[in-house]
Protein backbone atom coordinates (compact mmCIF):
# COMPACT_ATOMS: atom_id res chain seq x y z
CA UNK A 1 0.00 0.00 0.00
CA UNK A 2 2.71 2.36 0.95
CA UNK A 3 4.76 1.45 -2.07
CA UNK A 4 1.82 2.41 -4.24
CA UNK A 5 1.72 5.85 -2.66
CA UNK A 6 5.38 6.11 -3.36
CA UNK A 7 4.94 5.49 -7.05
CA UNK A 8 1.94 7.78 -7.35
CA UNK A 9 3.69 10.85 -6.00
CA UNK A 10 7.32 10.51 -6.95
CA UNK A 11 8.06 14.20 -6.38
CA UNK A 12 7.32 14.37 -2.70
CA UNK A 13 8.94 11.26 -1.49
CA UNK A 14 12.20 12.63 -0.14
CA UNK A 15 11.05 12.41 3.44
CA UNK A 16 9.64 9.02 2.83
CA UNK A 17 12.92 7.79 1.43
CA UNK A 18 14.65 9.07 4.52
CA UNK A 19 12.13 7.20 6.63
CA UNK A 20 12.56 4.07 4.61
CA UNK A 21 16.30 4.33 4.84
CA UNK A 22 15.98 4.59 8.60
CA UNK A 23 13.78 1.54 8.70
CA UNK A 24 16.49 -1.12 8.62
CA UNK A 25 18.45 0.85 11.22
CA UNK A 26 15.47 0.91 13.49
CA UNK A 27 14.90 -2.78 12.98
CA UNK A 28 18.52 -3.55 13.66
CA UNK A 29 18.30 -1.70 16.95
CA UNK A 30 15.07 -3.42 17.88
CA UNK A 31 16.15 -6.98 17.26
CA UNK A 32 19.90 -6.58 17.13
CA UNK A 33 22.59 -7.31 19.65
CA UNK A 34 22.05 -11.04 19.99
CA UNK A 35 25.24 -10.98 22.00
CA UNK A 36 23.82 -8.21 24.16
CA UNK A 37 20.76 -10.35 24.85
CA UNK A 38 22.93 -13.26 25.87
CA UNK A 39 25.06 -11.11 28.14
CA UNK A 40 21.99 -9.66 29.81
CA UNK A 41 20.63 -13.14 30.43
CA UNK A 42 23.91 -14.33 31.85
CA UNK A 43 24.04 -11.41 34.27
CA UNK A 44 20.48 -11.94 35.42
CA UNK A 45 21.09 -15.59 36.32
CA UNK A 46 24.45 -15.82 38.05
CA UNK A 47 25.44 -19.36 38.88
CA UNK A 48 27.65 -20.48 41.72
CA UNK A 49 31.26 -19.61 41.16
CA UNK A 50 33.73 -21.26 43.47
CA UNK A 51 36.86 -19.32 44.13
CA UNK A 52 39.88 -21.26 42.93
CA UNK A 53 43.55 -20.96 43.80
CA UNK A 54 43.35 -18.97 47.01
CA UNK A 55 46.91 -20.15 47.40
CA UNK A 56 49.10 -21.94 44.91
CA UNK A 57 50.34 -24.71 47.12
CA UNK A 58 48.79 -26.86 49.79
CA UNK A 59 51.18 -25.00 52.14
CA UNK A 60 51.43 -21.27 52.59
CA UNK A 61 55.04 -21.87 53.61
CA UNK A 62 55.39 -23.98 56.75
CA UNK A 63 51.72 -24.31 57.57
CA UNK A 64 48.93 -25.73 55.49
CA UNK A 65 46.82 -23.49 53.30
CA UNK A 66 43.11 -23.96 52.58
CA UNK A 67 44.01 -25.47 49.23
CA UNK A 68 42.74 -28.98 48.71
CA UNK A 69 43.45 -31.01 45.63
CA UNK A 70 40.60 -32.56 43.70
CA UNK A 71 39.56 -36.12 44.25
CA UNK A 72 42.05 -38.62 42.87
CA UNK A 73 45.08 -36.35 42.92
CA UNK A 74 48.25 -37.62 44.56
CA UNK A 75 50.73 -34.96 45.54
CA UNK A 76 54.36 -35.66 46.24
CA UNK A 77 55.99 -33.00 48.36
CA UNK A 78 59.67 -32.74 49.07
CA UNK A 79 60.88 -29.98 51.33
CA UNK A 80 64.22 -28.84 52.71
CA UNK A 81 65.29 -26.41 55.40
CA UNK A 82 68.98 -25.67 55.36
CA UNK A 83 71.11 -24.45 58.24
CA UNK A 84 71.30 -20.89 59.49
CA UNK A 85 72.38 -18.18 57.10
CA UNK A 86 74.38 -16.61 59.93
CA UNK A 87 76.39 -19.79 60.51
CA UNK A 88 79.13 -18.33 58.32
CA UNK A 89 81.12 -19.16 55.24
CA UNK A 90 82.60 -22.34 56.72
CA UNK A 91 79.08 -23.83 56.86
CA UNK A 92 78.43 -22.30 53.44
CA UNK A 93 75.80 -20.08 55.07
CA UNK A 94 73.82 -23.04 56.24
CA UNK A 95 73.67 -24.96 52.99
CA UNK A 96 76.00 -27.69 54.30
CA UNK A 97 73.27 -28.81 56.62
CA UNK A 98 69.76 -29.77 55.64
CA UNK A 99 66.57 -30.99 57.19
CA UNK A 100 64.34 -32.84 54.83
CA UNK A 101 60.75 -33.91 54.72
CA UNK A 102 59.17 -36.14 52.12
CA UNK A 103 55.43 -36.53 52.01
CA UNK A 104 52.58 -37.92 50.03
CA UNK A 105 49.17 -36.30 50.09
CA UNK A 106 46.18 -37.95 48.52
CA UNK A 107 42.77 -36.41 47.89
CA UNK A 108 40.19 -39.08 48.67
CA UNK A 109 37.39 -36.64 47.93
CA UNK A 110 37.30 -33.09 46.67
CA UNK A 111 37.10 -31.92 50.28
CA UNK A 112 39.09 -34.64 52.03
CA UNK A 113 42.84 -35.08 51.82
CA UNK A 114 45.05 -37.37 53.88
CA UNK A 115 48.81 -37.29 54.02
CA UNK A 116 51.85 -38.95 55.49
CA UNK A 117 55.35 -37.63 55.84
CA UNK A 118 58.76 -38.34 57.23
CA UNK A 119 61.16 -35.66 58.40
CA UNK A 120 64.82 -35.98 59.20
CA UNK A 121 64.26 -33.43 61.99
CA UNK A 122 63.92 -35.57 65.13
CA UNK A 123 63.23 -38.50 62.78
CA UNK A 124 59.59 -37.57 62.80
CA UNK A 125 56.79 -39.46 61.14
CA UNK A 126 53.61 -37.50 60.62
CA UNK A 127 50.15 -37.99 59.30
CA UNK A 128 47.36 -35.54 58.70
CA UNK A 129 43.74 -35.21 57.71
CA UNK A 130 42.41 -32.12 56.01
CA UNK A 131 38.69 -31.63 55.60
CA UNK A 132 37.09 -28.85 53.57
CA UNK A 133 34.11 -27.36 55.42
CA UNK A 134 33.25 -24.26 53.40
CA UNK A 135 34.29 -22.95 50.03
CA UNK A 136 34.43 -19.29 49.18
CA UNK A 137 31.92 -18.65 46.42
CA UNK A 138 29.83 -16.02 44.71
CA UNK A 139 26.74 -16.12 42.55
CA UNK A 140 23.55 -17.80 43.65
CA UNK A 141 25.02 -18.19 47.15
CA UNK A 142 27.72 -16.03 48.63
CA UNK A 143 30.24 -17.52 51.02
CA UNK A 144 32.96 -15.02 51.95
CA UNK A 145 35.63 -17.44 53.16
CA UNK A 146 36.94 -20.93 52.72
CA UNK A 147 37.21 -22.97 55.90
CA UNK A 148 39.19 -26.17 56.28
CA UNK A 149 39.60 -28.33 59.37
CA UNK A 150 43.03 -29.77 59.87
CA UNK A 151 44.54 -32.25 62.29
CA UNK A 152 47.95 -33.85 62.35
CA UNK A 153 49.83 -36.34 64.44
CA UNK A 154 53.60 -36.28 64.79
CA UNK A 155 55.64 -39.20 66.08
CA UNK A 156 59.17 -38.50 67.20
CA UNK A 157 61.16 -41.68 66.55
CA UNK A 158 64.54 -40.56 67.92
CA UNK A 159 66.23 -43.21 70.04
CA UNK A 160 66.31 -42.43 73.69
CA UNK A 161 69.58 -40.80 74.73
CA UNK A 162 70.04 -43.10 77.70
CA UNK A 163 68.96 -46.76 77.62
CA UNK A 164 67.78 -46.62 81.26
CA UNK A 165 65.28 -43.85 80.56
CA UNK A 166 63.09 -45.28 77.86
CA UNK A 167 60.34 -42.94 76.76
CA UNK A 168 56.86 -44.46 76.59
CA UNK A 169 55.51 -44.48 73.06
CA UNK A 170 52.69 -42.13 74.02
CA UNK A 171 55.32 -39.60 75.09
CA UNK A 172 56.47 -39.40 71.48
CA UNK A 173 53.12 -38.20 70.18
CA UNK A 174 52.06 -34.63 69.50
CA UNK A 175 48.76 -33.49 68.06
CA UNK A 176 47.83 -30.37 66.15
CA UNK A 177 44.35 -29.06 65.48
CA UNK A 178 43.80 -26.13 63.19
CA UNK A 179 41.01 -24.26 61.53
CA UNK A 180 42.19 -22.72 58.28
CA UNK A 181 40.07 -19.69 57.40
CA UNK A 182 41.01 -17.93 54.19
CA UNK A 183 39.63 -15.37 51.82
CA UNK A 184 40.80 -14.54 48.34
CA UNK A 185 40.20 -10.80 48.33
CA UNK A 186 41.27 -10.37 44.73
CA UNK A 187 43.10 -12.46 42.14
CA UNK A 188 46.26 -10.92 43.57
CA UNK A 189 45.67 -11.02 47.30
CA UNK A 190 44.66 -13.81 49.70
CA UNK A 191 44.77 -13.92 53.47
CA UNK A 192 44.45 -16.80 55.91
CA UNK A 193 43.90 -16.94 59.65
CA UNK A 194 44.80 -20.15 61.41
CA UNK A 195 43.64 -20.69 64.99
CA UNK A 196 45.74 -23.55 66.29
CA UNK A 197 45.97 -25.91 69.24
CA UNK A 198 49.00 -28.12 69.71
CA UNK A 199 48.85 -30.82 72.34
CA UNK A 200 52.07 -32.50 73.40
CA UNK A 201 51.78 -35.68 75.42
CA UNK A 202 55.16 -35.05 76.97
CA UNK A 203 56.81 -31.71 77.68
CA UNK A 204 60.28 -30.89 78.96
CA UNK A 205 59.39 -29.54 82.42
CA UNK A 206 56.28 -29.70 84.66
CA UNK A 207 55.62 -25.96 84.41
CA UNK A 208 55.19 -26.11 80.65
CA UNK A 209 51.60 -26.44 79.51
CA UNK A 210 50.97 -29.48 77.34
CA UNK A 211 48.67 -27.38 75.20
CA UNK A 212 49.91 -24.49 73.13
CA UNK A 213 47.43 -22.05 71.66
CA UNK A 214 48.49 -20.12 68.61
CA UNK A 215 47.07 -17.96 65.88
CA UNK A 216 48.59 -17.97 62.46
CA UNK A 217 48.29 -15.32 59.81
CA UNK A 218 49.47 -15.92 56.28
CA UNK A 219 49.06 -14.16 52.99
CA UNK A 220 49.81 -14.32 49.34
CA UNK A 221 50.47 -11.47 46.98
CA UNK A 222 50.53 -12.50 43.35
CA UNK A 223 53.29 -10.72 41.48
CA UNK A 224 52.89 -12.28 38.04
CA UNK A 225 50.66 -15.06 36.75
CA UNK A 226 53.17 -17.59 38.01
CA UNK A 227 55.01 -15.97 40.88
CA UNK A 228 53.58 -15.00 44.24
CA UNK A 229 55.07 -13.56 47.42
CA UNK A 230 53.96 -15.38 50.57
CA UNK A 231 54.45 -14.59 54.22
CA UNK A 232 53.35 -16.41 57.33
CA UNK A 233 53.54 -15.87 61.07
CA UNK A 234 52.22 -17.78 64.07
CA UNK A 235 51.73 -16.10 67.42
CA UNK A 236 51.85 -18.43 70.43
CA UNK A 237 49.69 -17.28 73.34
CA UNK A 238 51.07 -19.39 76.20
CA UNK A 239 54.81 -19.74 76.31
CA UNK A 240 55.56 -20.18 80.02
CA UNK A 241 58.83 -22.08 80.42
CA UNK A 242 59.50 -22.01 76.71
CA UNK A 243 61.50 -18.81 76.38
CA UNK A 244 64.06 -20.65 74.31
CA UNK A 245 61.57 -20.99 71.50
CA UNK A 246 60.45 -18.36 69.05
CA UNK A 247 57.30 -17.77 67.04
CA UNK A 248 57.75 -19.12 63.53
CA UNK A 249 57.93 -16.60 60.73
CA UNK A 250 58.50 -17.24 57.07
CA UNK A 251 58.59 -15.28 53.84
CA UNK A 252 59.14 -16.56 50.34
CA UNK A 253 58.08 -17.00 46.77
CA UNK A 254 55.78 -19.46 45.05
CA UNK A 255 56.76 -20.30 41.51
CA UNK A 256 54.35 -22.39 39.59
CA UNK A 257 55.15 -24.30 36.43
CA UNK A 258 52.41 -26.64 35.29
CA UNK A 259 52.14 -29.59 37.62
CA UNK A 260 54.86 -28.35 39.98
CA UNK A 261 54.84 -25.66 42.59
CA UNK A 262 58.23 -24.46 43.79
CA UNK A 263 58.26 -22.56 47.04
CA UNK A 264 61.52 -20.87 47.98
CA UNK A 265 61.61 -19.17 51.34
CA UNK A 266 63.39 -17.93 54.40
CA UNK A 267 62.22 -18.96 57.84
CA UNK A 268 63.45 -19.29 61.39
CA UNK A 269 61.86 -22.74 61.72
CA UNK A 270 63.65 -25.97 60.99
CA UNK A 271 60.81 -28.43 61.35
CA UNK A 272 58.23 -28.85 58.61
CA UNK A 273 55.67 -30.55 60.82
CA UNK A 274 53.11 -28.37 62.61
CA UNK A 275 54.01 -29.38 66.12
CA UNK A 276 57.69 -28.91 65.29
CA UNK A 277 57.70 -25.44 63.78
CA UNK A 278 55.04 -24.16 66.19
CA UNK A 279 56.68 -25.26 69.43
CA UNK A 280 60.31 -26.05 68.64
CA UNK A 281 61.50 -23.10 66.60
CA UNK A 282 64.83 -22.12 68.10
CA UNK A 283 65.87 -19.44 65.63
CA UNK A 284 65.31 -15.72 66.11
CA UNK A 285 64.45 -14.54 62.60
CA UNK A 286 65.32 -10.93 63.27
CA UNK A 287 68.50 -12.00 65.00
CA UNK A 288 69.68 -13.52 61.76
CA UNK A 289 68.80 -17.14 62.49
CA UNK A 290 67.30 -17.58 59.09
CA UNK A 291 67.08 -20.84 57.23
CA UNK A 292 66.76 -20.96 53.51
CA UNK A 293 64.34 -23.65 52.41
CA UNK A 294 62.13 -24.92 49.67
CA UNK A 295 59.02 -27.00 49.10
CA UNK A 296 58.56 -28.67 45.76
CA UNK A 297 55.34 -30.41 44.92
CA UNK A 298 54.36 -32.51 41.96
CA UNK A 299 50.85 -33.75 41.32
CA UNK A 300 49.76 -37.00 39.75
CA UNK A 301 46.21 -37.56 38.66
CA UNK A 302 45.52 -41.12 39.72
CA UNK A 303 41.87 -41.26 38.71
CA UNK B 1 -2.00 20.08 -1.62
CA UNK B 2 1.67 19.41 -1.66
CA UNK B 3 1.79 19.80 2.09
CA UNK B 4 -1.03 17.35 2.45
CA UNK B 5 0.65 14.67 0.37
CA UNK B 6 3.84 15.01 2.35
CA UNK B 7 1.88 14.58 5.56
CA UNK B 8 0.15 11.56 4.09
CA UNK B 9 3.43 10.11 3.07
CA UNK B 10 4.83 10.66 6.49
CA UNK B 11 1.86 9.01 8.09
CA UNK B 12 2.16 6.14 5.70
CA UNK B 13 5.81 5.82 6.51
CA UNK B 14 4.99 5.74 10.18
CA UNK B 15 2.42 3.05 9.52
CA UNK B 16 4.99 1.07 7.63
CA UNK B 17 7.43 1.35 10.49
CA UNK B 18 4.88 0.11 12.98
CA UNK B 19 3.70 -2.55 10.61
CA UNK B 20 7.13 -3.86 9.81
CA UNK B 21 7.96 -3.90 13.48
CA UNK B 22 4.80 -5.71 14.42
CA UNK B 23 3.85 -7.97 11.58
CA UNK B 24 7.34 -9.26 11.10
CA UNK B 25 8.12 -10.26 14.67
CA UNK B 26 11.81 -9.98 15.19
CA UNK B 27 11.97 -13.13 17.27
CA UNK B 28 9.98 -15.48 15.09
CA UNK B 29 13.08 -16.77 13.39
CA UNK B 30 15.18 -16.97 16.47
CA UNK B 31 16.71 -20.24 17.49
CA UNK B 32 18.03 -20.92 20.91
CA UNK B 33 20.88 -23.27 21.79
CA UNK B 34 19.52 -26.29 23.65
CA UNK B 35 22.55 -28.50 23.72
CA UNK B 36 25.99 -27.19 23.03
CA UNK B 37 29.42 -28.65 23.28
CA UNK B 38 32.61 -26.71 22.83
CA UNK B 39 35.84 -28.58 23.16
CA UNK B 40 39.45 -27.97 22.43
CA UNK B 41 42.38 -30.17 21.91
CA UNK B 42 46.04 -29.40 22.00
CA UNK B 43 48.47 -32.02 20.97
CA UNK B 44 51.88 -31.72 22.58
CA UNK B 45 54.88 -34.00 22.93
CA UNK B 46 54.50 -34.57 26.64
CA UNK B 47 50.78 -34.76 27.06
CA UNK B 48 47.65 -33.90 25.19
CA UNK B 49 45.41 -31.29 26.66
CA UNK B 50 41.68 -31.54 26.12
CA UNK B 51 38.76 -29.74 27.67
CA UNK B 52 35.05 -29.69 27.22
CA UNK B 53 32.34 -27.13 27.89
CA UNK B 54 28.59 -27.75 27.79
CA UNK B 55 27.54 -24.40 29.26
CA UNK B 56 27.64 -22.27 26.14
CA UNK B 57 24.72 -19.98 25.36
CA UNK B 58 23.77 -19.01 21.83
CA UNK B 59 21.09 -17.40 19.73
CA UNK B 60 20.77 -17.80 16.00
CA UNK B 61 18.51 -15.65 13.86
CA UNK B 62 17.64 -17.70 10.79
CA UNK B 63 16.10 -14.74 8.97
CA UNK B 64 19.15 -12.53 9.08
CA UNK B 65 21.75 -15.26 9.55
CA UNK B 66 23.02 -13.48 12.65
CA UNK B 67 24.54 -15.59 15.35
CA UNK B 68 26.03 -14.91 18.76
CA UNK B 69 27.40 -17.12 21.48
CA UNK B 70 28.94 -16.84 24.92
CA UNK B 71 31.18 -19.50 26.41
CA UNK B 72 31.90 -19.21 30.13
CA UNK B 73 35.60 -20.01 30.42
CA UNK B 74 35.33 -21.40 33.94
CA UNK B 75 33.00 -24.12 32.72
CA UNK B 76 35.64 -25.86 30.67
CA UNK B 77 36.30 -29.17 32.36
CA UNK B 78 39.60 -30.96 32.10
CA UNK B 79 40.54 -34.45 32.97
CA UNK B 80 43.21 -33.10 35.30
CA UNK B 81 41.77 -30.73 37.84
CA UNK B 82 44.98 -28.81 38.31
CA UNK B 83 45.19 -28.17 34.59
CA UNK B 84 41.77 -26.59 34.85
CA UNK B 85 43.01 -24.32 37.59
CA UNK B 86 46.05 -23.30 35.57
CA UNK B 87 43.94 -22.77 32.49
CA UNK B 88 41.73 -20.33 34.37
CA UNK B 89 44.34 -18.74 36.56
CA UNK B 90 47.33 -18.43 34.26
CA UNK B 91 46.30 -18.78 30.66
CA UNK B 92 42.77 -17.47 30.14
CA UNK B 93 42.70 -15.35 33.32
CA UNK B 94 39.02 -16.05 33.66
CA UNK B 95 38.51 -13.83 36.70
CA UNK B 96 39.27 -10.92 34.44
CA UNK B 97 37.89 -12.33 31.18
CA UNK B 98 35.07 -14.66 32.18
CA UNK B 99 33.65 -15.32 28.71
CA UNK B 100 34.67 -16.12 25.19
CA UNK B 101 32.23 -14.48 22.79
CA UNK B 102 31.30 -14.53 19.16
CA UNK B 103 29.03 -12.23 17.23
CA UNK B 104 28.58 -12.38 13.50
CA UNK B 105 26.67 -13.88 10.61
CA UNK B 106 26.52 -17.21 8.88
CA UNK B 107 27.39 -16.22 5.35
CA UNK B 108 25.80 -18.46 2.74
CA UNK B 109 23.08 -19.71 5.04
CA UNK B 110 19.85 -20.53 3.23
CA UNK B 111 16.92 -20.89 5.59
CA UNK B 112 14.80 -22.67 3.01
CA UNK B 113 17.25 -25.49 2.45
CA UNK B 114 16.72 -28.43 4.75
CA UNK B 115 19.49 -30.90 5.24
CA UNK B 116 23.17 -30.15 5.54
CA UNK B 117 24.68 -27.04 4.00
CA UNK B 118 28.10 -25.47 4.11
CA UNK B 119 28.32 -21.98 5.57
CA UNK B 120 31.00 -19.60 6.75
CA UNK B 121 30.68 -17.87 10.09
CA UNK B 122 32.05 -14.36 9.80
CA UNK B 123 32.32 -12.12 12.76
CA UNK B 124 34.13 -11.06 15.86
CA UNK B 125 35.58 -13.66 18.15
CA UNK B 126 36.67 -12.47 21.59
CA UNK B 127 38.89 -14.64 23.76
CA UNK B 128 40.92 -13.45 26.74
CA UNK B 129 39.69 -9.92 26.13
CA UNK B 130 41.15 -9.81 22.61
CA UNK B 131 38.84 -9.49 19.62
CA UNK B 132 39.64 -10.68 16.13
CA UNK B 133 37.55 -10.83 13.00
CA UNK B 134 37.43 -14.44 11.96
CA UNK B 135 36.02 -16.64 9.21
CA UNK B 136 35.16 -20.16 10.19
CA UNK B 137 33.75 -22.72 7.76
CA UNK B 138 31.16 -25.03 9.18
CA UNK B 139 28.13 -27.17 8.53
CA UNK B 140 24.55 -26.27 9.28
CA UNK B 141 21.89 -28.94 9.28
CA UNK B 142 18.26 -27.84 9.26
CA UNK B 143 15.73 -30.39 10.41
CA UNK B 144 12.23 -29.24 11.29
CA UNK B 145 12.46 -26.75 14.10
CA UNK B 146 15.95 -27.87 14.98
CA UNK B 147 19.26 -26.71 13.61
CA UNK B 148 22.55 -28.45 14.18
CA UNK B 149 25.84 -26.64 13.63
CA UNK B 150 29.31 -28.04 13.57
CA UNK B 151 32.60 -26.32 13.10
CA UNK B 152 36.23 -26.97 13.80
CA UNK B 153 38.78 -24.25 13.68
CA UNK B 154 42.26 -23.47 14.92
CA UNK B 155 42.92 -20.77 17.51
CA UNK B 156 46.42 -19.42 17.65
CA UNK B 157 47.08 -18.62 21.29
CA UNK B 158 49.45 -15.80 20.49
CA UNK B 159 46.71 -13.96 18.58
CA UNK B 160 44.68 -13.72 21.76
CA UNK B 161 47.63 -12.79 23.97
CA UNK B 162 47.54 -16.11 25.76
CA UNK B 163 51.10 -16.49 26.92
CA UNK B 164 52.91 -19.76 27.12
CA UNK B 165 55.82 -19.53 29.51
CA UNK B 166 59.21 -20.87 28.51
CA UNK B 167 59.41 -23.28 31.41
CA UNK B 168 56.31 -25.36 31.64
CA UNK B 169 55.99 -29.00 32.23
CA UNK B 170 52.75 -29.20 30.37
CA UNK B 171 54.02 -28.49 26.90
CA UNK B 172 51.33 -26.57 25.21
CA UNK B 173 50.87 -26.32 21.48
CA UNK B 174 50.77 -22.82 20.07
CA UNK B 175 47.67 -23.58 18.07
CA UNK B 176 44.67 -25.21 19.66
CA UNK B 177 41.90 -26.92 17.71
CA UNK B 178 38.45 -25.84 18.82
CA UNK B 179 35.41 -27.93 17.98
CA UNK B 180 31.90 -26.58 18.26
CA UNK B 181 28.76 -28.73 18.18
CA UNK B 182 25.58 -26.75 18.68
CA UNK B 183 21.94 -27.86 18.49
CA UNK B 184 19.28 -25.15 18.35
CA UNK B 185 15.55 -25.17 18.66
CA UNK B 186 13.02 -22.48 17.77
CA UNK B 187 12.90 -19.99 20.59
CA UNK B 188 9.74 -20.22 22.64
CA UNK B 189 8.06 -16.91 23.19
Amino acid sequence: MLLLTLFMKPKDNKLLIVCLCLLPVWQAVAQGGLLGDLEKEQQSQPDTQYVAATFKGTRIINGHSVELRSSGVLLFLIAHRFGRLNSGAYEFFGLDEANMRMALEYALLDNLTVGIGRSSFEKTFDGFIKLGLLRQQTGSRTVPVSVVGFTSLAINSLRSSSPERQMPFSGRLDYTYQLLIARKFSPQFSLQLTPTLVHRNLVETPEIDNDVYALGIGGRLKLTTRVALNAEYFYRFNTVGEAAYYDPFAIGFDIETGGHVFQLHFTNARSMVEEGFLTETTGNFFGGDIHFGFNISRVFQLK
Amino acid sequence: MNYLTTTLHLMAACCLLVWSGGAEPAQAQRYRLTSGEVSFFSSAPLEDIAANNTQAQSIFDAASGEIAFIIPIKKFTFEKSLMQEHFNENYLESDQYPNAKFEGVLAGFQPEVSGPQQVTARGKLTIHGVTHTVEVPGTVHLKGDRIAMNAKFPVKLEDYKIKIPQVVFYNIAEVVDVTVNFVYETERQ
